[in-house]
């Protein structure tokens, strides 16, 4: 039996193609993904993300647990609702898991993982937390609605309250508030501004259905892809899962190095890691038709002549660009140019950091 | 539920063929095969003049989801290719069976029309997979 959010009805109503994501039925369009993600690059767009998982943090030492469980520091969020994003590595430095955590006060955080691996990231924490003045609380009955897109925080204003109205009235990006019912952030997984509302589960379809009301379109894990793709953002289990290390998946940047004397878990297989030198994750744009799909094979040649290889994380067309766009592993004597092998014929590529789009115009 | 016209003669890798006014035979994929592979992005056509062999796959139709062959359903000369599709491949989305054709073939052995579905065979064949 598959799992299903509360919103699970009001897909069907939108005529929602459903389809399986790691054991949830989820729509993945509700007529066409170019629509819809178009619908959020110029408009605005909403997306049930109520499958990740909330979890709690609190306790007197939930700032010195985080510090050792994550890479990033939550040392360096000080104003309540700050959010931060990072990676929680194994011992080897793997990446468990990217989350964002956000500060709420001293003795309590909230993290948001990925529903693909809640099961894991829940056991590993259990077992990290051990010691530590800490309870971890899932919270199963919230419930999450993404609004995102030029107009979204307009439209969502319209159905938010005096109060919440008040509470967003100029936050900056990154952070979230409770007030009322709603928990109301300004993040995302799409290049553009908006919100990620967690809503307690028996008010989520009304919520949904007065978004539905003001022009907010739905739209599914499709759009939900190639939006993320086209901002560089990365999606667990293609770009990176426990195998990488994230300096080889362009998390360098969420990877908090000093305090030197922070013993984050994987701090010690990730020193000699950077120091051997890492793979690097880059962006592929690819002009002539035809789209790249993970796990195809990228060439080029090395200042020294030599032909070195790597592999698509992540392929798609961009609806934006109109052409495709991908990520890729690669060694890091990358160039700017590089090949990929696709339909059993060599087609050159340009090779950028990976930010394709952001707020609806080319980012590179 | 899909929509078969049953005027129409299908091959089970979801192609459709109609036979025009000058014995020629117009080809598109099925409403169910741009239903599986969603929003179209890129279609490579053959070249008019090419000549097409039955079953051997002779253009791409590339969407979202994945790049997939299109078979010839006939041999012969290609007669025309839609030229729309190069800017407009989602007419495969909106009108499988009208705008979004993709070649026109004259064919060279009209005997080859037999191994084609008609639309209740057609319909078998998608209730299978």
């Amino acid at each position: 039996m598959a799992n299903k959010t509360v919103l699970f009805n009001k897909h069907l109503e939108a005529n929602a193609k459903m389809v399986d994501f790691h054991g949830w039925d989820m729509p993945i369009n509700y007529g066409s993904q170019i629509e819809e993600h178009h619908a959020v690059r110029q408009d605005a767009g909403m997306f049930d993300v109520s499958h990740m998982t909330v979890v709690d943090v609190t306790g007197t030492e939930a700032c010195d647990f985080l510090r050792k469980l994550l890479a990033n520091d939550v040392a360096k969020l000080k104003v309540p609702g700050k959010a931060l994003y990072g990676g929680m590595l194994d011992h080897n430095a793997g990446v468990i898991d990217d989350l964002i955590t956000y500060y709420l006060n001293d003795t309590h955080y909230r993290i948001v993982v990925n529903s693909a691996t809640r099961e894991k990231d829940l056991a590993w924490i259990a077992e990290q937390v051990k010691g530590f003045d800490v309870t971890i609380t899932e919270r199963p009955e919230l419930a999450m609605i993404a609004v995102q897109g030029p107009n979204a925080k307009a439209k969502a204003a319209a159905v938010f309250s005096d109060e919440q109205n008040a509470a967003v009235e100029g936050m900056k990006p990154f952070f979230g508030v409770q007030s009322g019912s709603l928990f109301i952030a300004t993040t995302g997984y799409t290049g553009e501004t908006g919100y990620e509302i967690i809503v307690p589960e028996d008010e989520a379809a009304a919520l949904w259905q007065a978004l539905l009301d003001t022009g907010v379109r739905p739209c599914g894990l499709g759009a939900r892809d190639t939006l993320r793709l086209e901002a560089g953002m990365n999606l667990y289990g293609l770009d990176m899962d426990e195998s990488v290390n994230p300096l080889a998946a362009n998390m360098g940047w969420t990877i908090a190095w000093e305090p030197s004397d922070r013993d984050f878990i994987g701090r010690e297989a990730l020193t000699a890691i950077k120091a051997a030198g890492a793979d690097k994750l880059v962006g592929l744009v690819m002009e002539a038709k035809g789209v790249i799909r993970p796990g195809m094979s990228v060439f080029f040649t090395d200042t020294d002549g030599v032909e070195q290889q790597g592999t698509i994380t992540s392929g798609t067309f961009s609806p934006t660009l109109g052409y495709s766009i991908a990520m890729a592993r690669v060694p890091n004597s990358v160039g700017d140019v590089a090949e990929v092998e696709m339909r059993k014929k060599r087609v050159p590529v340009k090779v950028i950091a990976p930010s394709f789009v952001r707020n609806g115009k080319q980012a590179f | 539920m899909s929509n078969i016209p049953a005027e129409l003669k299908y091959a089970s890798s979801h192609e459709w063929i109609r036979k025009e006014s000058d014995g020629s035979y117009t080809v598109g994929i099925s409403e169910h095969a741009q239903e599986l592979l969603g929003d179209m992005v890129f279609v490579e056509l053959p070249e008019v003049g090419d000549t097409v062999t039955a079953g051997e796959d002779c253009a791409v139709a590339e969407s979202v989801k994945a790049a997939s062959d299109i078979y010839a359903p006939l041999s012969g000369e290609v007669l025309a290719v839609n030229e729309s599709l190069e800017d407009s491949p989602e007419l495969v989305n909106s009108d499988a069976y009208g705008d979004g054709w993709f070649f026109r073939v004259m064919p060279s052995d009209e005997s080859e029309l037999d191994n084609l579905l008609d639309a209740e065979g057609y319909q078998e064949v998608i209730d299978e997979e």
